[in-house]
Order: C-alpha cells, then sequence, then structure tokens
C-alpha cells in the first residue's frame, strides 16, 4: 500500500477512537452532575415515588454502561433520542440548526481564510515596516475585544445608525441566498474578525521561518519579485503549520460561535445548546456535545491529513 | 561591447556584527577588491573561510546574503555599473545575465516542487524562453550534464535523486537561461570524491560548450586549478595574490600561497603493530531499528596501542556507525569488541565508568559539541570531576596544563566558545577528551569542517599528543590526505564492508582493488590538466574492459 494511504487510514481509525472516548467522556460527565433527566421533568412537583417511576419508565434505574452502550447504538443508527422538554426528535432540530450553523461558518470561513492568508503574506513581504505593523495592531486589537462587544458595536453603528443590514440574523428556508447573506452579513463580520489574528499571525511565523532557508535565497537569485518568492517558495512549505491553525479556527467557527448566535439570535447550534442547557434537557446537551466532537475531531483530522500530503517526500516517495 | 564581462573595482563590502554582551557595530569583510574577467572565461577566488571569497561571489548580482552590504567600489556587468542601476534591472541581472550554483544544492532546491519548475523559472520569469524553449533546453542541459533519463528527470522531487545529481541539476538550473556570468560557490565541497570528479567534469564541459563566463568559488586550490584560467587568492577580504593559474600553482610568490600550495607537509612514519592491540572489534554485523538490511557487515579490524587507525571512505560507507557500535550507542547484532584486554558490554548503558574514560570521542563539529553557556575551564574540568574527583586548585591546575598542551594557555580559561575560532574550539575538544587521560580516543571527521591550514594544525597536535599521551586515534574521515598524513594502519570502507585493511604502506600501495583504486585516483592533484589525465584514463580503462 502506498505509505500515504497507509498514513491517512491511521488518522481516520484514530480519529474515530477519539470521537468513541469523546462521547464517553460527554456521557459520564453528564452522569457525574447532580439530578437527572427525571428530576428535571418533574422539577417541584418530585416526590420519590414519582421520580422512582419516572426512571423507570425513562429506564434510568438501569446501570450508567448499559444506557452508554444503547444511546451509543441509537447515535450510530443517527437516532439521538428525544428531547425531554418539547418531545421533538433531537435528529430532526439538530439537523436544521446544524445547518444554519454550518452556513454562517461557512461563509465567515471564506471570508478570513483567504484574507488572513493573504494578509500574513503581506506582512512577510513588508515585515517589520508600517504595513506589516499596522496589520498586526488592527488582528490584535480585534481578537482582543470579546466578540459580544464587537457584536452589540457594529449593530449599534451599522444596524442601527447607518441601516445597512438587520440587527437580528434571522434566516428561514424561505428566504432567498442574497436576502440570507444579507442577515448574516454582521455575525460573519464579528466572526471574521475574531479569527483573523491568530490565522494571520501564523501564516506570518510560518514563511518567515521558511524565509531563512536557502532555496528562498535561490529564487531571490533567480531575479523573482519579493512577493513572488514568498507566494511561490516559501508559502507551499509552511502549508502544514497554518492548515493547522486555520482548522482550529474553523471548528471554533462551527463550535465556538455560541456567544456570536446568541448576540444575533441567530438560529443556530449555539443559541439551541444553550436554550436546552438552562432547561436542564439532558439529551440535547449530550447530542450537541456529541456532534461538536464529531467538528471538531473531524476538521483537525482533515488538518492532519493535508499536512502529510503538503509533504512531498510522503507524497512522492523514492 | 567590450570583451570584458565583469569589472570590479575597489570592491568594498560591509556588514553588521552583534558580539554578545556588546553593542551591534560594523566591520569591514572586504578591502577594495579589484579584478576583470572577459567573456567565456573563469576567474577562481580561493581562500579560507572568512576570506570574503562566497561575499564577492554575490556582490556581483548586488546582492548580500543576510545582514551584508556593500559599501564601496564599482561592479561593471556588460558595461553597466550594477550597484548604480535600478531596482527592475538589478531583478534582470539575478537569473537572466548572471546566475548562481550554491555548495549545497540539496538546501537551494525547494522541496515542494519540481525539479524543472525550478530549473526553467528564471528563463520563463525573465521572458528569456517560452516555457516550452526551456524545457527543451533543460532537457540538453541534462543530458550535457550527464545526468540519467534527462528527458524525465525533471519531473522528479529534489529528494528523489542523489546529491551529486542535484548539484548537476543546479548547474543545469544556472545556465538554462543562457547568462553571461555563473557564480559557482563551491559546488562540489559537499560531495564525495568520486562523485566531484564527475561533477567537475560536467561543470567544465558545460562551461567550454556554452561559452559562459565563470567566477569559481573554492577552499581548494586542487580543484581550482583544474577549471579556472584566473585566480585569485583571498585572504580577510585582501586581494593576496592574482595571476594566471598556472603562475599561482607553479610559482607562487606570496608566502601564503606557497602554504596553501604545499599543505598537507605532515610527515608521519609509519609505526610496527605490537603484540596485544587496544581495541579490537570482531566480526561486528550491525543495523538500525527500523530498517531491514545490515549497514555493517562483518567487520573486522584492530587498534594497536599508542597508534592510529584511520577509517576512511565515503557518504554511507558506515564508517561513523562502526564508531557508534563500539561506543556502545549502537548495539550490534553479531561480533564482539574487546578493549584494553577486556571484553565491552554491547549497551552503553552496562559499561563501566572505567570504560567510559578510557574511551573517549571527539566530533567534527566542535560548535555543537560543547555548551555554549559553559566557560573552556568549565567545559574541560567537568571531565575531571567527574573521573578523578578533582576539585579547586588542583583542578585548576590540571586544566592550565591541558590548555598548555592545545597550544591555547591559561588566559582561554574563562572564555565562552563563541569567542574561539573553529580551530581552537576543536583543541578545547581534544583537551576535554584527553582530560579524562583515555587509552583510545575516536575522531570523527574532526578536521573536516575545518580551513585546510587549520586542519594541519590540528593534525600535528594530535600527532604530538599520541607521542607524550600514548593515546591510540581511530581516525575516521572521509579525506585521503589526512589518512597519509596521520595513520599507521588504514581500512578502507565501501557500502558496511572493510574492503582492504591494513598498514599505511600496505594499503596506499599497488596493487589495488578496484575500489580503493578509484577511491585514490578521485583525489584532486594540485597539477594543471590533472582532471583530464584522470578521465581519459578511466575512459580507457572501461574501453579496454
Amino acid at each position: 500500500m502506498h505509505p500515504i494511504l497507509k498514513l491517512v487510514f491511521q488518522r481516520l481509525a484514530l480519529g474515530i477512537l477519539l470521537l468513541f472516548g469523546a462521547s464517553a467522556l460527554i456521557f459520564g460527565l453528564t452522569e457525574a452532575l447532580p439530578g437527572d433527566a427525571a428530576q428535571a421533568v418533574l422539577g417541584q412537583s418530585a416526590t420519590p415515588e414519582s421520580l422512582a417511576n419516572l426512571r423507570e419508565e425513562m429506564g434510568l434505574d438501569r446501570p450508567a454502561l448499559t444506557r452508554y452502550v444503547e444511546w451509543l447504538g441509537g447515535i450510530l443508527q443517527g437516532d439521538l433520542g428525544t428531547s425531554l422538554t418539547n418531545k421533538l426528535d433531537i435528529a430532526d432540530s439538530v439537523g436544521k440548526r446544524l445547518g444554519n450553523t454550518l452556513f454562517l461558518a461557512f461563509w465567515a470561513a471564506l471570508v478570513s481564510v483567504p484574507l488572513a492568508i493573504f494578509l500574513g503574506l503581506l506582512a512577510v513581504r513588508y515585515r517589520n515596516r508600517w504595513p506589516d505593523k499596522l496589520i498586526s495592531a488592527v488582528t490584535l486589537t480585534t481578537i482582543s475585544i470579546p466578540e459580544f462587544l464587537i457584536g452589540y458595536v457594529l449593530i449599534y453603528f451599522i444596524a442601527v445608525k447607518i441601516g445597512w443590514f438587520s440587527p437580528l440574523a434571522m434566516v428561514n428556508d424561505s428566504m432567498s441566498l442574497g436576502q440570507k447573506l444579507n442577515a448574516i452579513a454582521l455575525p460573519v463580520l464579528v466572526l471574521t474578525m475574531v479569527v483573523l489574528a491568530h490565522m494571520m499571525r501564523m501564516t506570518r511565523a510560518a514563511i518567515l521561518n521558511v524565509m531563512q532557508s536557502a532555496y528562498v535565497e535561490t529564487a531571490e537569485l533567480k531575479g523573482l519579485s519579493n512577493f513572488m518568492v514568498i507566494y511561490r517558495h516559501a508559502l507551499p512549505n509552511a502549508v502544514a503549520p497554518i492548515v493547522n491553525v486555520v482548522m482550529l479556527n474553523l471548528a471554533y467557527l462551527v463550535v465556538g460561535v455560541v456567544v456570536v448566535e446568541v448576540v444575533f439570535v441567530y438560529p443556530g447550534m449555539g443559541q439551541y445548546l444553550v436554550d436546552h442547557v438552562t432547561k436542564r434537557d439532558v439529551p440535547v446537551v449530550l447530542a450537541c456535545g456529541v456532534v461538536f466532537a464529531a467538528i471538531y475531531i473531524g476538521l483537525n483530522m482533515i488538518a492532519d491529513i493535508v499536512a502529510i500530503l503538503a509533504n512531498p517526500r510522503l507524497r512522492h516517495p523514492k | 561591447m567590450s570583451d570584458i564581462l565583469l569589472k570590479v573595482r575597489d570592491l568594498k563590502i560591509g556588514a553588521t556584527v552583534y558580539p554578545p554582551g556588546e553593542k551591534p557595530r560594523d566591520i569591514e569583510i572586504v578591502h577594495g577588491v579589484s579584478f576583470d574577467l572577459e567573456r567565456g572565461k573563469v576567474l577562481g577566488l580561493i581562500g579560507e573561510s572568512g576570506a570574503g571569497k562566497s561575499t564577492i561571489g554575490l556582490a556581483s548580482m548586488a546582492y548580500g546574503r543576510g545582514g551584508v552590504e556593500i559599501t564601496g567600489g564599482e561592479v561593471w556587468v556588460n558595461g553597466r555599473d550594477i550597484l548604480k542601476t535600478t531596482h527592475g534591472d538589478i531583478r534582470k541581472l539575478r537569473g537572466g545575465e548572471v546566475t548562481y550554483v550554491s555548495q549545497s544544492a540539496a538546501a537551494s532546491f525547494n522541496p515542494a516542487k519540481k525539479i524543472m519548475d525550478q530549473v526553467v523559472e528564471a528563463a520563463v520569469e525573465q521572458k528569456k524562453f517560452t516555457r516550452k524553449v526551456a524545457e527543451g533546453r533543460a532537457r540538453e542541459l541534462f543530458a550535457k550534464l550527464g545526468l540519467p533519463d534527462p528527458d524525465n528527470i525533471g519531473d522528479r522531487y529534489p529528494h528523489q535523486v542523489s546529491g551529486g545529481q542535484l548539484q548537476r541539476c543546479m548547474t543545469a538550473l544556472a545556465l538554462c537561461p543562457e547568462p553571461d556570468l555563473v557564480v559557482f560557490d563551491e559546488p562540489t565541497t559537499a560531495l564525495d570524491v568520486t562523485t566531484q570528479i564527475d561533477v567537475l567534469m560536467a561543470i567544465k564541459e558545460a562551461i567550454r560548450d556554452t561559452g559562459v563566463g565563470a567566477l569559481y568559488i573554492t577552499h581548494d586550490l586542487a580543484v581550482v586549478a583544474q577549471v579556472s584560467d584566473d585566480i585569485m587568492v583571498l585572504k580577510m577580504g585582501d586581494t593576496v595574490e592574482y595571476g594566471t593559474t598556472d603562475q599561482i600553482i607553479n610559482n607562487p610568490q606570496e608566502e601564503y600561497t606557497q602554504a596553501l600550495v604545499s599543505v598537507r607537509s605532515i610527515d608521519h612514519e609509519e609505526k610496527k603493530p605490537t603484540p596485544e592491540p587496544v581495541l579490537s572489534v570482531d566480526g561486528i554485523t550491525a543495523r538500525y531499528k527500523g530498517l531491514n538490511f545490515d549497514v555493517l557487515h562483518n567487520v573486522n579490524v584492530e587498534l594497536h596501542p599508542g597508534q592510529t587507525l584511520a577509517v576512511v571512505g565515503e557518504s554511507g560507507s558506515g564508517k561513523s556507525t562502526l564508531a557508534r557500535v563500539i561506543t556502545g550507542l549502537l548495539p550490534p547484532r553479531d561480533g564482539e569488541i574487546t578493549f584494553a584486554g577486556r571484553k565491552l558490554s554491547p549497551d552503553l548503558k552496562r559499561r563501566s565508568r572505567e570504560d567510559l574514560r578510557e574511551l573517549q570521542m571527539i566530533y567534527q563539529m566542535a560548535d555543537v559539541a560543547m555548551n555554549p553557556r559553559q566557560t573552556v575551564g568549565t567545559i574541560i574540568g567537568r571531565p575531571l570531576e567527574f573521573y578523578f574527583n578533582m576539585r579547586g586548585a588542583e583542578k585548576r591546575k590540571r586544566i592550565i596544563d591541558l590548555l598548555d598542551e592545545i597550544e591555547l594557555g591559561e588566559k582561554f580559561m574563562d572564555r565562552y566558545p563563541a569567542e574561539l575560532s573553529g580551530g581552537q574550539k576543536q583543541r578545547v575538544c581534544i583537551a576535554r577528551s584527553l582530560a579524562a587521560k583515555p587509552k583510545m580516543i575516536i575522531c570523527d571527521e574532526v578536521t573536516s569542517a575545518l580551513d585546510p591550514l587549520v586542519a594541519d594544525g590540528i593534525l600535528k597536535l594530535l600527532l604530538d599528543l599520541q607521542k607524550i599521551e600514548d593515546v591510540a586515534y581511530l581516525f575516521i574521515t572521509h579525506d585521503l590526505a589526512t589518512v597519509r598524513a596521520i595513520s599507521d594502519s588504514i581500512a578502507v570502507m565501501y557500502q558496511g564492508r572493510v574492503v582492504r585493511y591494513g598498514s599505511k604502506s600496505e594499503v596506499l600501495n599497488p596493487p589495488f582493488d578496484d575500489y580503493t583504486d578509484l577511491l585514490l585516483s578521485s583525489v584532486p592533484e594540485m597539477h594543471l590538466g590533472w582532471l583530464e589525465e584522470v578521465v581519459a584514463h578511466r575512459k580507457m580503462e572501461s574501453a579496454g574492459n
């Protein structure tokens, strides 16, 4: 077998193993919390008898391991269980919400990743001169301000004062793509500002590291322009560290958007999770946890595989 | 247009240095050098490290490496002073009119791109040729430079071809845009001698066939004598002597040039073997973890007390692996090692402190073999504490004795490695190993990173110390001149096997086996026309077979 395929399969297997570990951890942690779903349902009206009855009805009186295996079996068949609070099928609700979150994350990534890499290249090209310093200062400022504050500031100035976009990022199926994009413009802007600095700094550092090498000197002595030297000769050799940081930030765009979704009242996974955490809806929290874990592990696995593929020694063995 | 391709007048080059603990200051590293190079001629720039030869070569492309800056003078290429021209014109000059071949092609090729893309890049980018024409030209050059499968080798990545092949690809890269001038910066220094000869011949023929002018930079006078028309000898940024190759080699005027020409003046009488060897290596076979082939096959050698066994071979011959086995870093699969009359444990961890003390090692890179944050006194004092429990005045006295033995003296005691020259660092490493009062020292390429005159000093020192301390050396090297200078017996290694072993006079005199013959005849000799003689001789032999 080609060594690349072998490595990729190894990573895949490792990713799946990790996902099982994460699911066990999530299940175990919710188990360890005081109270259970039966208590949450009954709330103030709980008596020892009614609790025992409900537990038996929900199967909560059985050992944790049995319930974990059942839960896991359900997930593997696409059954995430039903919500305690609204009795809806969780898979259905998550499907719609996840679609919205991915839609937002996709557009935020489409704007921020190329922009971050371009700014990184620019910072290297003019290193230690004013464009470099300006880029660093601006991106570090935006990452340092809490995202909810940026969100409210943008809502106040751009949505309320100027009136370009709606302050609420409500989307539904009846909207056209253009209307949807208009609706999510502000959250995309906020997310971009949050993730830009990290990716830009990593691009800059990774490329500067490569700029010391002899083949960059060779490229300079070929009479290439500075930007060509960086783009054509330095960037391809800096892919691995950059991809790692990009994927971490993509994962953040999916998993970490809770605050931004709440600020803009966007109907995504974050809103969904927050709503049900406050209602102590354990099955929903579990399902969200697993979905987030899967996305996180999946994206990092892609980063690993891209980093492997970026190495010509592995891609083209002797 | 005149016949002068490159005219350099009173070239001055400076750099900013950052001495530890002091303010940065500007120094001058080339002090007013002048020369002319005619179209189609080759000028050799020769000197030791720090002579400024690479810096001068790069100045002909208006380029300064690191913080180096051209501070004065004129550099005329094709009738214009490139130090006064525009930025755009300099970019056209680089990669178009003047190209560069570096010492390490392995580092100078981008690992992420195919060889062909890199070879044609300058020609295409400078709009000299279309991509298609440039590729055709590259294939012609690959063939001319003797590369295997010239039509397809360009589709490979740099790591997929050998070091010698990559060096030829680099030459093709430099010649592809049809430049007027090529700067060759130590293009064969990193290669094995048997590979060097082919690359040297390929470069020489390519220069002749394309009619390109060249600056050939090297520290090896015997090499430059083979390829250049004129030679300029440089020392510390000054011209020492400038003349035709014939005059420099056969009739050097300056003392420094004479020293360079007659380097390796050491004469060492070979000693007879004693009845009891200090080290005997019996039937050692070894492989590295994770590899499915042996890198050493049944190696048998002996080293006698107070003598030197030179282990000579090219890269990949297994000579350094042998050192790792003897020191216990790599336990062998088979065979055993007897040292000072006792069997050595194959595993380093199970060796006694006495075993460790009596068997010391000196490395090629003295810089990285010393802790940069310890003073010379601390470095040499450590084995004294560790093995002999010496403290205070007694230790200090012994350190001073050792510093005297290596001809440095007490004043070096409080210096840090960064304040020493390459030769001085290696001397400190020698003192550190001698401090343990060893019976034997393994010297792994200890002079390879040093300039010839400095290396000579180290070899002389090692021989003197051998007389005083009666220590045996296992001397690992790829350099046959070093072998001649220092050894009593020699083991020639090739692909993990000892192909020839015996006293110095036996090994270095005919009848030879094929490999030793090839190795010995590949060492450049300091006379004009040597390269052609060897190549013609080899052609005749292979025709005869």
